[in-house]
């Protein structure tokens, strides 16, 4: 059993401190020649994946490096806008890095005030009296558990169940596709 | 073993369908509002979710427990969206929800079917198409009459 991240959320819904230890999220370096066959957007001030998935590229991945040198959310590291650089043939062959976005400090500071709330709405929208809010969330990745202090602070964790068969699926399928080997 | 309720909504938030057996409190606040602010809850921790794990998820949200009752939650290729609360101690309600969707989708014929469905200690179903069959001590079914459950 492995953590992902902690995350200590105060009374009032703000995030007051976060520690990450990740695992390695699966990346794909690529290269491509004119024209790219995938269709890219702009959300959230990165570069996303919204159509075109295949070997190991998702819908949702993030362009995380050009040709090497990491980019800058939609610009490259130079400061030109990805967009019109993929567009001109010139500059092809081009290798591509894509993987699952990191979340920015803003993000995870949004992300733990909405788990306040629901953590509050878990709590008014039970059938039994006197219930808490969400002690455990469950997916097929990760499980998420919840302690609330006394005084009300909480503390979130992400824990990775290395049990779950079809997360060892997708780790193992990740490291066959890295770069290394 | 004890399952409290049960929600059904379509894909746009609207709820088909909602049960109730043993419900012990209730939100305070009225049914159409209920269902609102539990498929918001639940359209929120979607995209909690999926932007704060760490690996591709297949199955996404499954369920999630409090101190006294656990939530099962499953979804549709469609976006019909399951959900029931039921207490601690079931451990995985997935296949009973897929099935409930089954068995519903495999019997609906007409417009105004209803689902009705006794509860003791397990889930049996009496698909009935075109007439609401009354338990009132068992069963409280409630189904909006404009909408069907689609096939």
């Amino acid at each position: 059993m492995a953590i992902f991240s902690v995350y200590v959320v105060n009374k009032a819904g703000g995030l007051i401190y976060q520690y990450d230890n990740y695992v390695p999220r699966a990346e794909v370096e690529k290269t491509f020649s004119f024209p790219l066959d995938l269709v890219l957007k702009i959300y959230d001030e990165k570069l996303v994946v919204s159509f075109g998935q295949r070997d190991g590229i998702r819908v949702g991945h993030a362009v995380l490096s050009i040709n090497g040198v990491d980019v800058n959310g939609k610009y490259t590291a130079e400061g030109k806008e990805i967009l019109e650089y993929l567009k001109d043939p010139a500059n092809y062959p081009v290798s591509i890095r894509f993987g699952r976005p990191r979340l920015t400090s803003n993000e995870k500071l949004m992300l733990a005030s909405m788990f306040h709330s629901l953590f509050a709405i878990g709590s008014q929208l039970s059938p039994e009296v006197g219930s808490s809010g969400i002690e455990m969330l469950e997916t097929d990745v990760f499980k998420l558990h919840c302690f609330q202090t006394l005084t009300g602070l909480f503390f979130p964790l992400i824990l990775f169940d290395q049990n779950l068969k079809s997360a060892l699926e997708i780790a193992e399928k990740a490291g066959a596709f890295g770069p290394g080997s | 073993m004890t399952v409290h309720n049960l929600y059904i909504f379509d894909r746009n938030g609207s709820c088909l369908h909602y049960s109730e057996w043993n419900r012990k409190k209730q939100a305070g606040i009225s049914k159409e509002e209920e269902f609102k602010l539990m498929y918001g809850m639940l359209f929120s921790i979607r995209s909690f979710i999926s932007k704060m794990s760490p690996l591709d998820m297949k199955d996404g949200f499954l369920a999630f427990q409090t101190s006294r009752y656990k939530l099962h939650y499953y979804e549709t290729p469609t976006g019909i969206k399951l959900v029931m609360n039921t207490d601690l101690g079931v451990p995985n309600c997935r296949d009973t929800l897929q099935q409930i969707y089954s068995t519903v989708r495999h019997t609906h014929t007409h417009t105004h079917s209803t689902l009705c469905l006794y509860s003791g200690n397990c889930l049996s179903f009496a698909a009935v198409c075109g007439v609401h069959r009354e338990e009132p001590a068992v069963c409280a079914g409630r189904v909006s009459p404009e909408r069907s459950v689609p096939q």
